[in-house]
C-alpha cells in the first residue's frame, strides 16, 4: 500500500469511528459537525473532478450547490404546504422523499452545468475563472429577487426529508446516509479517473493539442467533466439543505465558491481524498478558531496563503510526498 | 393608491436621469476594470483582492474625512492609502505569484480578501461608516427638461471621464506608458533592455490599486462604507473585462459603460416593459428577476459572438 492509500484508509476509519464515539459519549453536536464536514467534502469532491482532473478552475461551483439546495427547498416547501408545483400541462406535486429530491437535484444541476459549461468552456484561463464567478453572482441575485421562494430570506423546511428504512431525524442515521453517499461518489470518481474518459480528460489538461491530434475533442471531454462535477456538487447542496433544513441565496455566494476551492487546496489538488481531508480540517478550524476569535478568517487567510506559497500539494502532499501518476 | 411617478408622458426626463445614473455606475466600474486589466495585461495576474483595495480606499476616505472634516483630504488619503497598500501586497505576496498558474493566483488573492476583510472588521467593527459628499456638491443641479440631478453624481461622471482620458494619455504618450505596453508584449526583452522590471510591476500594481481606491472613496459618499463592499464591484468589473476583452483599456471603458447602462436601465425599464402585456404584480416580479440577470446575459451573448471580448486580442 502506498502512503497515500494508508492516509485514505485512516481518514475513512476516522469518519466511521469518531461519530460512533460521539453517539457513545452522547455528543450530538460532534455528529452535526461531522455531517457538515462530510457534505462539504462531497461538494469539493465534485469540484475536484473539474479542477484536479480537468484543470478547470471554476470559481462558480456554489451555483450547483445552490441549485441542489433549492431543488430540495422548492420540492419540500410545496410538500409541506400541500400545494402542487404546477397543475398544467401535468400535475407535479412536492415531495419529502430524499431519493426523488436527490435525483431532481442531480438532473437540475447537471442541466445548469451544461448551459454554463457550453458558454464558459469556449474560453480558457482567466476568462473561464471570471465567467464562472460571474454566473455564480447571476444566480445569487436571481434568487434574491425570486420572491415566490422566499427571496432574500430563503426557505425554511420544518421537518427533515425522509429516506426509506431510516429515521433521518436521528443525527447518526442521517450522518451514516451522507457518509455512504460520499463513499459511493469517491469510488465512482476513482473509477472515472482510471477509465478511458478519465485518462483522456487528464491528457486534455496536460496537452490538448495532442488529444486533438488523436481524434478526441477536448471541449467535449471538459464539458462532460464539468457536467458530472456540477451534478455531484448539486447533490451535496441537497444534502446540505437537509442538514440545515434551510436554503437561502447565500448558498450561491462567491465566498462559498471560494471556500469549496479552499477545501481542495488545504487537502491536496487532484488527490482522491484531498477534498475530504480539506473539508474536515476546515470544519475543525472553523469550530476551534471560530470559538477563539470572531475574526478567525484572518488566520484562515494566513494559513491559506502559507499553503499556496510554500506547501503546494496540501496536507496529503506534505504527508504522502509527491503524487505518482497512477498507482 | 399613489400612481408611480414615472408615467408615460414623463419618460424622457426619467430616461435622461437613468442614463446619467448608468453613466455614473459605468465610469466607476471603469476605474476598477482599468486597474484589473492593466495588471493582467502587464503581469499576467488575476487579482481577486482588487475589491479589497476598493474597500481600503473607501475606509481611508471615510476615516480621514471624519477626522479632518475635509472630503478632499479624504480623497487624497484614499488614493495614497490604496496605492501604498497595493505596493505593499505586491512586494510581499503578489510578486511570488507572477510565474505561478492561475489557480495559485486565485487562491492567494482569495486569502488576501479574507485577511483584509476580517482585518478591517477587526479595526472598524461591523457597522458601516458614512462619508458625506462635500458641501459644494451637496445640492442638485437643474438640467434641461426640468430634471434635478445631484451635483455630486455629475462630478463623479466628470472625474471618471477625466481619469479615463488621463489613462489613455499615460499609456499612449508617456515613457511609463511605453514601458507598460512593452511589458505587455515581451517582458524578457524590456528587462534585457535595462528597464527595472520589478519597479515597473510595483508601479503598475500601485496605479491599479490607486484607481480602485479612488472609485471606492467616490462611491463611498453615495453608498455606505462597509466590509464586503468591494467584491460585488469586483465581479462586475470581471464582467466588464470579459465583455471588453482582457488587457484592453478601451475595451474596459466601452464594457464598463455598457454594463453600467444595462444594469441601471434594465432595473427601471424591464418591469415597465413587462407591464405592457402582463398583470402589474407579475410584471414587476418578472422584470426585476430578469433585470438582475441582464448584464450576465449580455456577457453570455458577447461571449457566444466573440469569445475574446469586443477588443480582446488573445484568449
Amino acid at each position: 500500500m502506498s502512503r497515500e492509500a494508508v492516509i485514505n484508509a485512516v481518514v475513512v476509519a476516522g469518519l466511521v469511528l469518531v461519530p460512533l464515539w460521539a453517539v457513545w459519549a452522547d455528543e450530538p453536536f460532534t455528529i452535526t459537525l461531522a455531517t457538515r464536514a462530510v457534505v462539504l467534502a462531497l461538494a469539493a469532491v465534485g469540484l475536484n473532478l473539474a479542477l484536479g482532473l480537468g484543470g478547470l478552475v471554476s470559481l462558480g461551483h456554489a451555483v450547483f450547490f445552490g441549485i441542489g439546495g433549492y431543488a430540495m427547498g422548492v420540492l419540500a416547501s410545496h410538500a409541506q404546504s400541500y400545494t402542487p408545483l404546477m397543475e398544467w400541462p401535468v400535475l407535479i406535486e412536492g415531495t419529502k422523499s430524499m431519493p426523488i429530491i436527490w435525483l431532481v437535484s442531480i438532473v437540475a444541476s447537471a442541466l445548469v452545468a451544461l448551459v454554463i459549461g457550453s458558454v464558459s468552456l469556449r474560453t480558457s484561463g482567466v476568462y473561464f475563472i471570471m465567467i464562472t464567478l460571474a454566473f455564480g453572482q447571476m444566480f445569487f441575485f436571481f434568487t434574491i429577487s425570486w420572491a415566490a421562494y422566499g427571496g432574500e430570506d430563503g426557505l425554511s423546511i420544518y421537518v427533515r426529508n425522509g429516506f426509506p428504512g431510516l429515521n433521518t431525524l436521528v443525527p447518526i442515521q442521517f450522518y451514516g446516509l451522507c457518509l455512504v453517499v460520499l463513499l459511493v461518489v469517491l469510488v465512482f470518481c476513482s473509477a472515472l479517473a482510471r477509465s478511458p474518459f478519465g485518462l483522456a480528460l487528464n491528457a486534455a489538461r496536460q496537452a490538448p493539442e495532442r488529444v486533438q491530434a488523436v481524434g478526441l475533442d477536448p471541449f467535449r471531454l471538459r464539458l462532460v467533466a464539468f457536467v458530472i462535477s456540477g451534478a455531484i456538487t448539486g447533490l451535496a447542496g441537497a444534502l446540505f439543505a437537509d442538514l440545515a433544513r434551510f436554503v437561502s441565496p447565500t448558498m450561491f455566494s462567491w465566498q462559498l465558491s471560494g471556500e469549496i476551492m479552499v477545501f481542495i487546496i488545504i487537502g491536496g489538488v487532484a488527490r482522491l481524498f484531498g477534498p475530504v481531508v480539506g473539508a474536515v480540517l476546515f470544519v475543525m478550524l472553523e469550530h476551534w478558531l471560530g470559538g477563539l476569535s470572531d475574526y478567525w478568517h484572518v488566520f484562515l487567510g494566513l494559513l491559506l496563503l502559507g499553503i499556496v506559497l510554500f506547501a503546494k500539494g496540501g496536507l496529503i502532499g506534505v504527508l504522502a510526498g509527491k503524487a505518482r501518476a497512477h498507482d | 393608491m399613489p400612481r408611480p411617478h414615472f408615467d408615460c408622458n414623463m419618460t424622457l426626463p426619467l430616461l435622461i436621469e437613468q442614463v446619467l445614473n448608468g453613466l455614473q455606475a459605468g465610469v466607476m466600474l471603469f476605474l476598477m476594470a482599468a486597474g484589473l486589466t492593466l495588471i493582467f495585461g502587464v503581469m499576467g495576474l488575476i487579482n481577486l483582492a482588487h475589491g479589497s483595495l476598493y474597500m481600503i480606499g473607501a475606509f481611508f476616505a471615510a476615516a480621514v474625512a471624519a477626522w479632518s472634516g475635509s472630503f478632499l483630504l479624504g480623497l487624497v488619503a484614499a488614493l495614497a492609502g490604496a496605492a501604498f497598500a497595493g505596493a505593499l501586497i505586491e512586494r510581499v505576496v503578489i510578486r511570488r505569484l507572477y510565474g505561478r498558474d492561475h489557480l495559485d493566483q486565485v487562491l492567494a488573492t482569495f486569502a488576501l480578501i479574507l485577511i483584509f476583510s476580517e482585518g478591517t472588521r477587526w479595526l472598524f467593527g461591523s457597522f458601516p461608516l458614512y462619508l458625506d459628499a462635500p458641501d459644494a456638491l451637496s445640492k442638485p443641479i437643474a438640467l434641461p427638461f426640468g430634471i434635478l440631478y445631484p451635483a455630486y453624481r455629475l462630478a463623479i461622471i466628470g472625474v471618471g471621464l477625466a481619469v479615463a482620458l488621463g489613462l489613455f494619455w499615460l499609456i499612449g504618450r508617456t515613457r511609463l506608458g511605453i514601458r507598460i505596453r512593452a511589458g505587455e508584449n515581451d517582458r524578457e526583452m524590456i528587462a534585457a533592455l535595462g528597464v527595472d522590471i520589478d519597479r515597473l510591476y510595483t508601479m503598475v500594481f500601485a496605479l491599479g490599486a490607486a484607481l480602485a481606491g479612488l472609485a471606492g472613496a467616490l462611491v463611498g459618499a453615495i453608498q455606505s462604507v462597509q466590509v464586503g463592499m468591494g467584491e460585488p464591484v469586483l465581479i462586475l468589473a470581471f464582467v466588464v473585462i470579459v465583455i471588453g476583452g482582457i488587457g484592453s483599456i478601451k475595451g474596459a471603458l466601452i464594457g464598463a459603460l455598457l454594463v453600467g447602462l444595462t444594469d441601471t436601465l434594465g432595473g427601471v425599464f424591464l418591469p415597465q416593459l413587462f407591464k405592457l402585456f402582463m398583470e402589474p404584480a407579475a410584471a414587476t416580479q418578472t422584470g426585476a428577476s430578469l433585470a438582475s440577470m441582464a448584464i450576465y446575459i449580455l456577457m453570455a451573448l458577447v461571449l457566444i459572438w466573440r469569445p475574446t471580448g469586443l477588443f480582446g486580442a488573445r484568449a
